[in-house]
């Protein structure tokens, strides 16, 4: 029995996420590598590439210092209701993005929104625009850098930083010499993770943008999209590189995993 | 930790920063979505909710999940065990395509899945050829996508337990005679049970409210595989707006609901390793 567990281990992978991983990369090069090259000549595959970019260069910096400074403000204290404050935090992981599309809608839609009468006043468009894809994609994502620093900064307690203030430092000084350097592997963890996930969002996405191809339709949109219009291979090509960025993310995963572990047994 | 007395005293802003971002990203979004609800009226609300057409995505959506979570609950242990128990080639290769499921973007999940699980796909084709079962398109696509987005829940919260349980006490069952039946349901599965069951329930959530890896190997046809997610989108398109916001409330307070199982759950979890008797 006990040499059958690895094996029944490895059969379930393979069938629910390897054979189906490797099917994207075959699917992409089926016809070889120049067609392939020939798919990112298309007008609206480069335009969603952008639009993903400019998104992700939006939400993840703003996730990143609202992460650290959580990370900063929440993980020294001993309070009630902590439990339930990091809970809050996790919150977007447990909704389905979808419902976080909707609320969006529901708050900025000029006809239905809860604040449609200012949008409307002031000519704003974000919803069907890129403002509202732009929030969808950081209320997605502003949990992990957050949960990835807190841990950390409750392990290795105050000492260093009182022993900064001691001899003078402000806090400012604290937090940039002393608390950043002593996380900065979990804090570069979520951003990889915060990265990842914001180049590849799609629910919260689709729902505020309208999906307009060539306007505000985002990589992973236009993935869908072309699949629908059976474009399979244009499909395959923009799922490697999103694809791509997954084993990216997993690799820096392995690494830094195997450069804490070292770093711990001889700092 | 210092002590409590001693404790230095934090400059007020990255609280105030903290919760003012909380508020405008978070809590401002899904007030706003209460209120609309609320304005619905209870009756309204209760007969927008249990739609035949919304039933029908529920039990698609919150069975198809709990189908998905059950069968990661079982082979989740499996690769637990696997990773932690045995060794055999390939095994930290394993270790990471774990993950895969959390890195990989959904659209990407959905476009394999649908690829590969279709009439003529990789596995699909020999599937419909031997036994004339139809995978993406259909229910089963759906289960399988949930199965997909949700397995590596359980391998993450069980491989942690079974890396800390101690194999003297399973020695010491097998020396006092027991069989490897019942050491396995009786000394290390109910010391499993909090972290199985707490995975089981992650998965469970992610799996209800899973959209984009779902909706491209469904066929999204109504009373057959069309989720509750997308039914929402749905009714956008058709701008009935408070159709949308009831189904969507009826999720987030499932999301919430979960949320509270889980962390009880983890906290069960937390004394059972504490103090296993209790």
């Amino acid at each position: 029995m006990k040499k059958f567990i690895p094996i029944i281990a490895c059969l379930y992978v393979g069938l629910v996420i390897v054979v189906p991983a490797l099917n994207v990369v075959a699917g992409a090069f089926t016809k070889g590598l120049s067609p392939f090259i020939e798919n990112f000549k298309s007008e609206d595959l480069q335009h969603a590439i952008r639009l993903t970019l400019i998104l992700t260069a939006i939400a993840v910096p703003a996730n990143t210092i609202f992460g650290l400074v959580a990370a900063t403000a929440i993980a020294r204290r001993q309070f009630r209701g902590k439990a339930l404050l990091l809970s809050i935090i996790d919150l977007p992981f447990s909704i389905s993005p979808v419902v976080v599309g909707l609320m969006l809608v529901l708050l900025y839609s000029p006809s239905h929104g809860l604040f449609g009468g200012v949008v409307k006043a002031l000519d704003l468009k974000i919803i069907f625009a890129w403002p509202g894809m732009a929030m969808a994609t950081i209320l997605v994502t502003f949990p992990f850098m957050a949960r990835e620093v807190i841990p950390l900064l409750e392990e290795e307690g105050w000492e260093q930083e009182e022993a900064a203030r001691t001899l003078g430092a402000n806090s400012w000084q604290v937090f940039w010499k002393v608390t950043l350097p002593s996380v900065r592997w979990a804090a570069l963890y979520g951003l990889i993770l915060t990265t990842g996930r914001a180049l590849g969002e799609f629910g919260a996405v689709a729902v505020v943008s309208g999906n307009i191809t060539g306007l505000t339709q985002t990589l992973p949109l236009f993935i869908e999209d072309a699949y629908k219009q059976y474009q399979t291979e244009l499909a395959y090509g923009a799922a490697m590189v999103l694809g791509g960025v997954a084993i990216l993310t997993l690799l820096s995963k392995i690494l830094l995993e195997k450069y804490i572990s070292n770093h711990k047994i001889n700092p | 930790m210092g002590s409590f007395i001693n404790f230095p005293p934090l400059p007020s802003w990255p609280w105030r920063i903290t919760w003012a971002y909380l508020g405008l990203v978070l809590f401002l979004p899904i007030g706003g979505m209460a209120l609309k609800a609320a304005n619905v009226g209870a009756s309204q609300f209760w007969l927008l909710a249990t739609t035949p057409e919304a039933i029908a995505t529920y039990k698609v959506s919150f069975g198809l999940a709990f189908v998905a979570a059950l069968i990661n609950g079982l082979f989740g242990l499996i690769i637990a065990w696997a990773l932690v128990r045995c060794e055999f080639p390939g095994k930290r290769l394993l270790h990471a395509l774990i993950d895969l499921p959390f890195a990989l973007p959904t659209a990407v999940a959905g476009l394999a899945l649908s690829a590969v699980y279709s009439t003529n796909g990789w596995i699909g084709a020999p599937l419909f050829a031997l036994l004339g079962v139809k995978v993406s398109f259909t229910w089963l696509g759906v289960a399988i996508a949930m199965v997909f987005i949700s397995l590596p829940f359980v391998v993450r919260s069980v491989e942690p337990v079974l890396e800390a349980l101690e194999v003297d006490q399973e020695e010491a069952a097998w020396c006092l005679g027991a069989s490897q039946r019942q050491t396995l349901f009786k000394i290390v599965l109910p010391q499993l049970s909090p972290a199985i069951l707490s995975g089981v329930a992650q998965g469970y959530s992610r799996a209800v409210g899973e959209y984009g890896s779902v909706v491209m190997i469904s066929s999204n046809v109504p009373f057959r595989d069309l989720i509750t997610p997308t039914l929402i989108i749905q009714k956008l398109e058709e701008f009935d707006f408070n159709g949308a916001t009831v189904i969507g409330m009826v999720m987030l307070i499932f999301s919430l609901f979960s949320l509270i199982v889980i962390n009880g759950l983890q906290v069960w979890g937390r004394n059972w390793e504490a103090n296993p008797s209790s």
